[in-house]
């Protein structure tokens, strides 16, 4: 019976659901348009969707949702929730509901979704290492440990990104070094290692899936491999960006990932820097570096690629600065709110979502003309994230 | 320059209540510690980047280099430096919290 309404009748759920909103008529929906927002200190999260520019619904049970991260099933109507405390939820965006759960590491930071949509892969501090799951079932198919040296140490995982053909590329913070875990049979992954420099923080996967680019925490410069030639192995890009000077404190470490490549040129965070460092694909010359007003976190093309929106680390986390891409010049300083933790364009760009930890809401920006359109209550709002991610390389 | 201002705004409330934080500057220590320390430490101090500041990991670790580690941060490592941002005797009071287990957030200042 069960296995009968599973497979036949499972559309009833939202219908039933969505109906009861509606009124008698029963509506169907698609779910381009929907999105979740992290309400971390509660371990919740809202369903939203960004035509309406309302909140549809509320998830609880996720776990401990600091530094969260989210990605999509093929079809975008699952999200895959990735919580610290190694959960990870599969959530059913039409019904608000928990579709899995399991708890697959101590401590974990984020994961991906593999080319075909059937593994989802979690990237693990502690014990540190990648592990994949079958998108559909959440049943482990692999655990791939990140050990290092002779003493069977393993080390903390960042910048896991997904590459086409079912592998996976990721640096080891412990280890300098980038792997990439072959997954295509998942049964046997195959690992292959490439030492890199000192201490890779995170790390971004151009849209193409060809260049993976490394920050480091430990050395003035990027880690950069070609995928497409990877038997050249890792090179440092940018070297001494910092030109030797005392670096600045660095209060929140910058985010690599939802990278901004834009008109050939990737924008990047320097750390220890108050600056977005400009880097020309290929050559990987420094075309530029921009002044801003503290240690960026994100920094985010819009969609079009001709602006880049730019958040900041505590203490100056109330503050966001545009940069136009065609003059490279910051073309807005502005405060959107206190605690700015993440920002998300809409598919198309039109508007950004941003969220405003200490102020309890995500206010919404037209790219254009920067004026906010509207404001939407949430508790402690961390990641926001679109289903729009389902179809991209490196989210 | 917005560090600076930050470290003064910060340092205020100390100056005027010697000793012991005040309890406005209390919800704000406490905020400080579990959102953004947490970015590192994790949100339930249970570790991340950083390892984990519960009472039970920090246990018999001495008290001055932990205070000396928040003020000063811990050079070629991601822990940074908080002087200025707290005040010496916030930093005392933030490691005698952790040492017996540190209170819940009740959210940022008003
Ligand atoms: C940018 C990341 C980051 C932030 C923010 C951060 N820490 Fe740390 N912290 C670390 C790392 C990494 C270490 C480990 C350093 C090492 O390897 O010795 C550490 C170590 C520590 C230690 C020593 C723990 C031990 O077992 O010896 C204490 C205490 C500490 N941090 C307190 C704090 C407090 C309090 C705050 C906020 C006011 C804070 N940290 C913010 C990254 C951070």
């Amino acid at each position: 019976m069960l296995q009968f309404f599973v497979k036949y009748m499972w559309w009833i759920v939202p219908l039933v659901l969505l109906s009861a909103c509606a009124g008698p008529q029963p509506v169907l929906r698609g779910t381009g348009d929907l999105g979740v927002v992290i309400e971390r200190a509660t371990g919740q999260m809202q369903v939203i969707e960004t035509s309406g520019r309302k909140s549809l619904a509320q998830v609880s049970g996720l776990g401990d949702l600091s530094h969260a991260s989210v990605v999509f099933s093929r079809d975008s109507r699952y999200a895959y929730v990735f919580g610290r405390d190694g959960g990870l939820t599969k959530v059913d965006l039409l019904t608000a509901s928990i579709a899995g759960r399991v708890v697959q590491a101590g401590n974990a930071i984020g994961g991906a979704i593999s080319q075909d949509g059937r593994l989802v892969v979690a990237q693990n501090y502690e014990p540190g290492g990648i592990k994949a799951f079958d998108a559909d079932t959440l049943e482990l198919v692999a655990d791939v440990p990140a050990d290092f040296g002779s003493e069977g140490k393993r080390s903390k995982v960042v910048g896991l990104a997904d590459l086409p053909g079912n592998r996976f590329v990721y640096a080891l913070f412990d280890a300098n070094e980038i792997r990439v875990t072959d997954l295509s049979d998942p049964r046997h992954p195959k690992t292959e290692r490439y030492p890199a420099g000192k201490q890779p923080y995170d790390a971004l996967v151009t849209p193409d899936g060809r260049y993976y680019i490394a920050g480091l925490f430990g050395e003035d410069g990027l880690s950069l491999l070609d995928l497409w030639q990877p038997e050249l192995g890792v090179r440092t890009i940018l070297p001494g960006y910092g030109r030797g000077e005392q670096a600045l404190p660095v209060y929140k470490m910058p985010h690599l990932r939802g990278w901004a490549v834009a008109g050939g040129r990737a924008y990047l965070p320097a750390i220890g820097r108050h600056e977005v460092l400009v880097v020309e694909l290929g050559s990987w010359k420094e075309v530029t570096r921009i002044p801003v007003k503290s240690q960026p976190v994100f920094v985010m093309a819009r969609p079009d690629g001709r602006e880049v929106w730019v958040n900041f680390a505590f203490p100056d986390n109330g503050w966001m600065q545009v940069i136009d891409t065609f003059t490279n010049r910051t073309v807005n300083t502005f405060q959107p709110g206190r605690a700015i933790l993440h920002l998300e364009f809409t598919p198309r760009g039109e508007a950004v979502w941003i969220s405003a930890r200490d102020d309890n809401k995500v206010a919404i920006y037209d790219t254009r003309s920067h004026q906010k359109l509207a404001e939407l209550p949430a508790a402690s709002p961390s990641g926001i994230f679109f289903t729009s991610r389902a179809f991209r390389t490196g989210f | 320059m917005s560090l600076v201002c930050a470290a003064m705004m910060a340092a205020q409330p100390a100056v005027a209540q010697p000793g012991a934080p005040g309890s406005e500057r209390v919800r704000e220590l406490v905020h400080l510690v579990r959102q953004d320390c947490g970015s590192c430490h994790g949100l339930t101090l249970q570790g991340g980047l950083g390892p984990a500041l519960t009472a039970a990991s920090l246990s018999g670790k001495p008290r001055d280099s932990l205070v000396a580690t928040v003020l000063g941060g811990r050079p070629g490592t991601p822990m940074p430096p908080f002087r200025g941002i707290v005040a010496d005797d916030e930093a005392e009071w933030i490691v005698e919290r952790l040492l017996e287990g540190f209170p819940s957030d009740s959210g940022a200042s008003r």
